[in-house]
C-alpha cells in the first residue's frame, strides 16, 4: 500500500487561506490503514482546520467526504454534487488521489493534505516499512523476497557496503541493514548460492527513469 | 602486464608497495593540493585521490589526480558510484585515461546523509563491483556497458576497496571474492585497527585462493589524538577500533598523543608487513600528510623501489 504522513496544520493552511469554502475529501484505502487520511483523521483534519481558522477569526466553510479509492473514476465521481458548492478540495488521498481527483474536476483547485511517502507494508500496529520502489522488474526472487533496491540505502546488486554494523545500515541505527537481511534470509532458506553470482546493472528502463510509466491492457477496457 | 601503471609494475616485481592518500580542497585552490602532495612526492608508489570523500563536496578526482601527475606523483582516482550514472562513470573513465592517469579505484562511496549536501539525490547506478566490471571490460574488451564498441580503451589498473571489519563477517571474503572475479586487480582496505580479525580476513582470503589473484594493501590510518580515535570509532561508518587501542591513546597525555598514535601505526604496518598475502599497505593520513615520510622512515619503508 501507499502510506503517507499529513502535512502540518501550518502548511495545509498557507495553501488553503485564499479560499472560502473547502471541501475535506479523504480516502478509505491506503491512507487509512496508515492512519494518514482515511475517514476518521478527515474529521479530525476538518475539526483541526476549523479551530485553526478561529483562531484567526476566520470561518470559512469546511465539510468533509471520504471516498472508498480516491484514485478510480468510478469512486472519485461520489462526490461530485459536493464538489460545485466548493472553491477547492483538500486531499487526504496520497498524491496518485490528489492528481486523479484534478484530472476529474477540471476547474477546482485540490489541495494535498498529506506528504505520500512510499509503498510499504504495516509491520505492526503504528509501525510503517519502506520495502518496494516499483522499479518495474521485481528482483525478489533472487534476493530472498527483500528488497535489495529499496532496502539497501545503496541500491547494492551484489552484497553489503563495507558500512553495515550490527545488522544496521550506516545511514542511521534506525535503518536495518537491507543486506544483512538478505543474507540471513537466504541463509536460513539454504539459499546462498543465490548470491554468488555477479549481477550486472540494473535495467532503470523500466522504473521511474524511464519516464512516467502507463498500463494498458486492452482486454481490461470497457 | 596490463597497463602502464607504475603501481602494477610496483607489485609485479613483487615489491612491498605503499600507495597514500591525499584528500584534495574545499574548493579550488591549487596550492593546498600540491602543498599537502609535495609531502608524498618521491615517498610513496602512488597517491589516491578521494572523490568527495564522506559526500563532502570538493575538487574532483580526476582533475586533483591530473594536477598530481604534473607533479611526478603516480595517482590513483577513485571513483564513487553515489554520484554519477554510467554515462557520467564511463565518459569520466575516458578522460581519467586521456589525461594520463592509470589507476582507478573503484567504490560505492559513503551515503550522502553523512556529507554537506544531504538534500541531494543519490544516484547508485552501477554498485562498486559493478564499476569494477565495466572498466574491466572497457580495458579487455575495449566496450561500455551493453557491450559498444569504444575509440581508444582506458587501459586501467583496476582497484576496488574492502571493509574486512564490516558486518556481515562470513559474506566479506564472498565480497572480496566477487571483486577479484569481476575483474579487481588490487584492493586497498577500511584502516586496520582490529589486527586480529585482520589475520582472520587474511586467512580466508588465502583460503580462498584470493591472494594469487589479487594484490591486497592494508590500510593504514595514523590516529592524531584520543578525540579523534574515539570519533572514527563511533562516527565513522565501517570502523572497528578495539577497546584497548583507544585506552592506549588515551592514557598519554595529551601533547604526547599525536606520537603515540604514529608509534601505533607503525607498529601496524610491521605486523601487517607479517601476514602471508599482504602486498602493502595504503597509508590514510587523514589532513596529516607531512607525517607520511616519518612514518615510512620508522617502519623502514622509505626506500621506494625504481620500476
Ligand atoms: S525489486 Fe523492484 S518491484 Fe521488486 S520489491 Fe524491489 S523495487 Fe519493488
Ligand atoms: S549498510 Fe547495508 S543497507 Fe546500508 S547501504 Fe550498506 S549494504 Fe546497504
Amino acid at each position: 500500500m501507499i502510506v503517507a504522513e499529513r502535512k502540518s496544520i501550518a502548511e495545509i493552511r498557507n495553501l488553503v487561506d485564499r479560499y472560502t469554502s473547502i471541501l475535506v475529501v479523504g480516502c478509505d484505502s491506503c491512507v487509512a490503514e496508515c492512519a494518514a487520511g482515511g475517514h476518521r483523521e478527515t474529521q479530525l483534519l476538518a475539526a483541526a482546520l476549523k479551530l485553526s481558522f478561529q483562531k484567526d477569526r476566520k470561518s470559512p466553510v469546511i465539510s468533509e467526504a471520504c471516498l472508498d479509492r480516491q484514485c478510480v473514476d468510478d469512486f472519485i465521481e461520489g462526490i461530485a454534487h459536493q464538489v460545485p458548492e466548493h472553491e477547492a478540495i483538500l486531499s487526504l488521498g496520497c498524491g496518485a488521489g490528489v492528481q486523479a481527483l484534478a484530472r476529474v474536476y477540471t476547474t477546482t483547485p485540490i489541495i494535498p493534505a498529506l506528504d505520500t511517502l512510499f509503498i510499504g507494508e504495516t509491520e505492526m500496529r503504528g509501525v510503517w516499512q519502506e520495502n518496494c520502489l516499483g522499479c518495474g522488474q521485481c528482483k525478489l526472487g533472487y534476493f530472498g523476497a527483500v528488497c535489495p533496491v529499496t532496502r539497501c540505502s545503496k541500491k547494492l546488486m551484489n552484497g553489503p557496503c563495507g558500512g553495515s554494523k550490527d545488522g544496521r545500515c550506516e545511514v542511521s541505527p534506525e535503518i536495518r541493514c537491507g543486506w544483512q537481511m538478505i543474507i540471513e534470509r537466504l541463509t536460513a532458506l539454504g539459499e546462498l548460492d543465490r548470491l554468488a553470482e555477479y549481477v550486472p546493472p540494473v535495467d532503470w528502463s523500466r522504473s521511474h527513469s524511464g519516464g512516467p510509466r502507463r498500463v494498458v491492457r486492452e482486454d481490461q477496457k470497457p | 602486464m596490463n597497463t602502464e601503471s607504475r603501481l602494477e609494475k610496483v607489485l609485479a616485481a613483487g615489491h612491498f608497495a605503499v600507495t597514500a592518500e591525499c584528500g584534495p580542497p574545499k574548493g579550488s585552490d591549487v596550492s593546498v593540493l600540491e602543498r599537502k602532495a609535495a609531502h608524498l612526492l618521491g615517498r610513496v608508489d602512488a597517491v589516491n585521490v578521494t572523490d568527495n570523500q564522506t559526500a563532502i563536496v570538493r575538487m574532483s578526482s580526476i582533475a586533483a589526480c591530473s594536477i598530481l601527475k604534473g607533479m611526478g606523483i603516480e595517482p590513483v582516482v577513485q571513483m564513487v558510484t553515489r554520484d554519477r550514472n554510467r554515462i557520467a562513470l564511463q565518459s569520466d573513465l575516458f578522460g581519467a585515461y586521456a589525461l594520463g592517469l592509470r589507476n582507478v579505484l573503484c567504490l560505492t562511496g559513503d551515503h550522502h546523509s553523512f556529507g554537506n549536501q544531504k538534500a541531494a539525490i543519490g544516484v547508485f547506478d552501477l554498485d562498486s563491483i559493478q564499476l569494477v566490471r565495466t572498466v574491466r571490460d572497457m580495458r579487455d574488451h575495449g566496450t561500455i556497458i551493453d557491450g559498444e564498441a569504444i575509440q581508444g580503451a582506458p587501459r586501467m589498473f583496476i582497484g576496488a576497496a574492502e571493509n574486512p571489519f564490516a558486518d556481515p563477517i562470513a559474506w566479506r571474503v564472498t565480497r572480496l571474492a566477487k571483486k577479484v572475479a569481476a575483474g579487481a586487480d588490487f584492493i586497498q582496505t577500511q584502516c586496520v585497527f582490529n589486527i586480529n580479525r585482520f589475520e582472520e580476513f587474511m586467512l580466508q582470503a588465502r583460503n580462498a585462493g584470493l591472494t594469487d589473484k589479487v594484490s591486497i594493501l592494508a590500510g593504514v590510518t595514523p590516529l592524531k589524538s584520543a578525540g579523534m580515535a574515539r570519533y572514527m570509532a563511533t562516527k565513522v561508518a565501517g570502523m572497528d577500533i578495539p577497546e584497548e587501542l583507544l585506552k592506549r591513546i588515551a592514557g598519554v597525555p595529551k601533547e604526547k598523543q599525536a606520537e603515540e598514535g604514529i608509534k601505533i601505526a607503525v607498529e601496524t604496518i610491521q605486523r601487517v608487513r607479517e601476514i602471508s598475502g599482504v602486498a602493502g599497505i595504503h597509508l590514510m593520513a587523514i589532513e596529516w600528510e607531512e607525517k607520511v615520510p616519518e612514518i615510512l622512515e620508522v617502519a623502514g619503508l622509505a626506500q621506494r623501489p625504481q620500476v
